[in-house]
């Protein structure tokens, strides 16, 4: 995509080796990976797959049990005080204090960093104003709906005009239309103020529109890529057949083609190039078992059961998914 | 110094903004002990009279300094158990990833306390002359100081509790094991003059037995005999002093410690 192209060559984030235990449960299995400048990346998994556990290392909260990580070249456990200042955190729980109103909680942010007065004033109106805020800056927080709180939060963090924007599960709690509408102005940072970004999410059509993915399962960045390229990676098209015996149209088809259906959620998967003609060949070949067949072009899920053979959400896929 | 000193100000100004926007937590601090005041004055001024003082000090009198020590206490414990509540809620994130050193939140965190109780011990004053103690300006000026301190180490204390926390339940178990505890046994409630021995040691090794001092000998100014038994100015203010110190100093270093 665009940014990539554009992008400087000097990683911002640049993590080695990467190990995070939990006592014996081993969260992150050796990460590594680098963000280069004015990057919008996207950290894709499961619940559990360890994007929680890497985004609290970047974000300077918690050491992790070994590797190294570099921001903007600082080391991440050595000079956190130096990373702290160029970065902008949004949680993905609220960390807005809810007695104080939106302007209150920008102006204490501002002290945090060490900004103050008329400066720090300006700056807070003109973020509120750009994020469509700034009628409601002396409302409590307490008083405001989910999505505004959510872009009071995305304000406070750009207060201190970050360079490096970490956002875990953004989208949490918008609605498709506020969810669009955080993207854009994700872009927007990007183009006007250089800004990296990098989130977590386990919402495909987030990471659909990230430069580039990193999809995370069981502690293991398991691809690494544009969003087309991962899924250029894949044989062509999916070819999704829902069937009253699955198991054993599996085998059949498996006979029949020489493909290997995945089985996920009770619905045969076949990778395959040319979909519409292979959509004809099955339904020809077995019209009493097919309840209905359809196919399309894959998206990042797609990319994520042919690594994983599991769902985003939901069981593991059984029945011969790729190891 | 201006990046060392805004985020201390700025932390400790929002307690204060909190405070003033949650009414409960000033029925809890003020009124709660009040009606203990006047409970325990009321109802304990016939049988006890207070061993150690000079004739006709009456029981609601020799607790006075004694509720004031409790409205510092539990506006320390109210302000702690916030710390608690800004970590469950998240606001505390916020705050750990900015670039300011850990024991300056500490700062902040117990300077917002302090000033809370400080508040309430002045307004508290002037209920003096309820309990038949008539107040100079020198004995004002010199208690204020002594509540600062006195709040500023029970702040600390709850922060070190509270900095190892995660649930306010939690506070309360360990607030009613050991600052509750404290307070009975500084000379608030009845003084050292008396007691068993071994009761008499845990209150000489209590740090608030010096603070309660502190504040009765400053509300007794120049009156010293009026102040009772109790330790004098130098120790009680000395003692204090390196409470306060050391109780910041573990309290900071709870917060390095602790992962967010």
């Amino acid at each position: 995509m665009s940014g990539t192209a554009r992008a400087v060559r000097t990683p911002v984030v640049e993590v080695d080796g990467l190990h995070h235990h939990y006592g014996s449960r081993e969260a992150l299995a050796g990460i590594s990976l680098e963000i280069s400048r004015g990057e919008i990346f996207g950290l894709l998994g499961p619940n559990g797959g360890g994007k929680t556990t890497l985004f609290k290392i970047l974000s300077t909260l918690m050491p992790a049990t070994r590797g190294t990580v570099r921001v903007f070249g600082h080391d991440l456990v050595r000079e956190p005080d130096a990373i702290r200042r160029h970065l902008g955190v949004v949680f993905q729980h609220p960390s807005l204090d809810s007695k104080l109103t939106v302007m209150e909680n920008l102006q204490h942010h501002g002290h945090l960093y060490g900004l103050r007065g008329t400066a720090l004033q300006t700056r807070a109106e003109a973020l509120l104003e750009r994020l469509d805020l700034g009628e409601r800056s002396h409302d409590r927080v307490e008083t405001l709906s989910g999505g505004l709180r959510r872009r009071v939060e995305l304000a406070k963090a750009l207060v201190h005009q970050p360079d490096l924007l970490l956002l875990d599960e953004p989208s949490t709690g918008l609605d498709p239309g506020a969810r669009r509408d955080f993207t854009n102005y994700l872009g927007q940072l990007r183009e006007q103020d250089g800004v990296t970004v990098v989130l977590t999410t386990h919402i495909l059509v987030e990471a659909e529109r990230c430069d580039r993915v990193g999809i995370l399962h069981r502690g293991k960045l398991v691809a690494l890529g544009t969003p087309d390229d991962l899924k250029a990676r894949l044989g062509g098209d999916v070819v999704v057949v829902q069937s009253l015996n699955p198991q054993r149209l599996q085998g059949r088809l498996r006979e029949r083609f020489g493909c290997e259906p995945v089985l996920v959620d009770g619905s045969l998967r076949v990778e395959r190039p040319r979909g519409h003609e292979f959509v004809r060949e099955i339904v020809d070949a077995f019209p009493g078992e097919v309840q209905s067949v359809s196919f399309g072009k894959p998206t990042l899920e797609d990319v994520f059961i042919h690594l994983t053979g599991r769902r985003l959400w939901g069981e593991a896929a059984n029945g011969g998914g790729p190891a | 110094m201006r990046g060392l000193v805004l985020p201390v100000m700025t932390l400790c100004w929002r307690e204060v903004v909190r405070f003033r926007r949650q009414r409960s937590r000033l029925v809890g601090a003020f009124v709660q002990p009040l009606v203990f005041w006047l409970l325990l004055g009321g109802g304990l001024r016939a049988s006890f009279r207070p061993p150690g003082t000079p004739p006709g000090t009456s029981y609601v009198e020799y607790v006075y300094p004694g509720i004031i020590a409790m409205v510092l206490l539990f506006t320390a414990i109210f302000s702690t158990i916030s710390v608690v509540e800004d970590r469950r809620e998240g606001f505390l994130q916020g705050v750990l990833v900015a670039p300011v050193a850990r024991s300056s939140i500490v700062l902040g965190q117990a300077l917002g306390g302090t000033t809370l109780a400080v508040a309430q011990g002045i307004l508290f004053l002037v209920l003096a002359p309820a309990a038949g103690l008539s107040l100079t300006v020198g004995s004002v000026l010199s208690v204020v100081p002594v509540m600062f301190l006195v709040s500023f180490g029970l702040t600390s204390l709850g922060l070190v509790i509270a900095w190892r926390l995660d649930s306010t339940q939690g506070f309360h178990a360990i607030m009613n094991l050991i600052l509750l505890p404290m307070w009975v046994l500084s000379g608030a409630f009845f003084p050292t003059t008396g007691v068993p021995a071994w009761l008499g040691w845990t209150m000489q090794l209590n740090p608030l037995t010096y603070g309660m001092a502190a504040l009765r000998r400053s509300l007794y100014l120049g009156n010293p005999t009026a102040a009772g038994a109790v330790p004098g100015m130098a120790s009680a203010l000395g003692i204090t002093l390196v409470f306060c110190l050391l109780a910041f100093v573990a309290a900071a270093d709870a917060a390095r410690r602790s992962a967010a």
